[in-house]
């Protein structure tokens, strides 16, 4: 049944996303893309609106897949599943907090989790460019020539720079927008 | 506290949240210096300390900041019944505007200039991944341990493609070992 596999996805998706935002990209491919629930790039283009509305990723990516594949019902039941793990496990945490806060236990684990994180980043950022930068072809040579490859490579770069900068990510979307109007009615 | 006054703080704290949910772009980490603002000077409910804390629980548990804050701060404030409406106020806005904007996506991306849009915002959005992975990168302990997790997840999921559950499981493992091998070496306190 749809609704009781959103949430369960999005339940264990919760429960082991740690860092929050950007660090639940890894686990939200694996699982969302793995059941057909969105393409890779339907899923960047999510991170996108989820930039540009306000609200945690979380929520609103749990929200969108739920609403997408199940309408009102599944963004309940998907919503409710990301939200829960965190509820249950802070409600916990949040009366033995002075003991979680100086455990050894959890800061050994934590500290391979820091780092565990980034190459799971890493990855989902790997597995990104290949579809975003190759759109419907084969990853190869030949194809780096395209125009659709070019013009994303170019304003990836530029976009990159900018953001290293610390310009707001609305700002960064706001222009990534514009430029890829203007590659689109001269390139493409 | 009797129950009235309970509820009645708690419909507060829900006001608090769905204001938070409403006006907070880039989540989680966006939410901390508004929910110390709200909470801490303007209404005295927690302490800064407790700010703080908070920051380092929502860090050290799974699941997104702004949950793990709301729910902190409602049980803080006013126990269960605090942490449910607070949890329920920072999730209502994005809850019903992204309801709303699934609504409306499929329809406007059969526009040539919205494909065209997206095209360029594909892009401009990796770089905003690229930044968030070096930002988690720099908050990473750097030394060989680490480097060997950090190398070892990236080959793990990007080229066999195994389940990213196993390996935090297997990664959370790995850094408690460490830690206490290095305590009982006197490496670390």
């Amino acid at each position: 049944m749809i609704y009781l596999e959103l949430f369960y996805t999005f339940f264990t998706i919760g429960l082991f996303t740690f860092g929050g935002g950007y660090a639940m990209l890894p686990m939200i491919q694996q699982k969302v893309v793995e059941h057909n629930w969105l393409t890779m790039e339907e899923l960047v283009d999510f991170v996108a609106i989820s930039e540009s509305t306000p609200g945690p990723f979380a929520i609103n990516i749990a929200t969108y897949v739920g609403t997408e594949t199940g309408g009102v019902p599944g963004a309940l039941c998907a919503t409710l599943g990301v939200v829960l793990p965190s509820f249950i496990v802070i409600l916990i945490v949040a009366k033995f907090y002075l003991k979680f806060k100086n455990s050894k236990a959890v800061s050994g684990v934590m500290y391979g989790l820091r780092s565990a994180v980034v190459g799971l980043m890493a990855a989902a950022l790997f597995g990104m460019l290949a579809t975003v930068f190759f759109h419907n072809v084969d990853v190869s040579w030949a194809n780096m020539l395209r125009p659709e490859f070019l013009c994303s490579a170019v304003i990836f770069a530029v976009m990159t720079v900018l953001a290293l900068k610390k310009l707001s990510p609305i700002i960064i979307i706001g222009i990534s927008a514009a430029a890829g109007i203007l590659c689109g009615y001269i390139f493409l | 506290m009797t129950f009235a006054e309970r509820l009645k703080q708690s419909l507060k704290l829900l006001l608090i949240f769905l204001k938070i949910g409403a006006f907070t772009f880039g989540g989680g980490y966006a939410m901390i210096p508004i929910i110390e603002y709200e909470l801490t000077e303007k209404r005295k409910l927690i302490t800064k300390e407790e700010i703080s804390d908070i920051v380092a629980i929502a860090e050290s548990t799974p699941g997104p900041i702004a949950i793990n804050s709301a729910t902190f701060v409602g049980f803080r404030t006013c126990g269960v019944l605090g942490s449910a409406f607070a949890t329920l106020g920072v999730v209502l806005p994005s809850f019903v505007l992204i309801s709303l904007i699934a609504f409306f996506l499929p329809r406007i991306m059969d526009y040539r200039v919205v494909q065209y849009a997206f095209f360029g915002i594909r892009a401009g959005v990796l770089a905003l991944i690229v930044k968030a992975v070096i930002s988690f990168w720099k908050r990473a302990e750097h030394n060989a341990f680490s480097w060997v997790v950090m190398i070892c997840a990236f080959l793990w999921s990007a080229i066999l493609d195994w389940s990213a559950i196993a390996l935090i499981a297997l990664c959370g493992l790995a850094g408690f070992v460490f830690c206490l091998i290095q305590r009982k070496r006197g490496a670390m306190k």
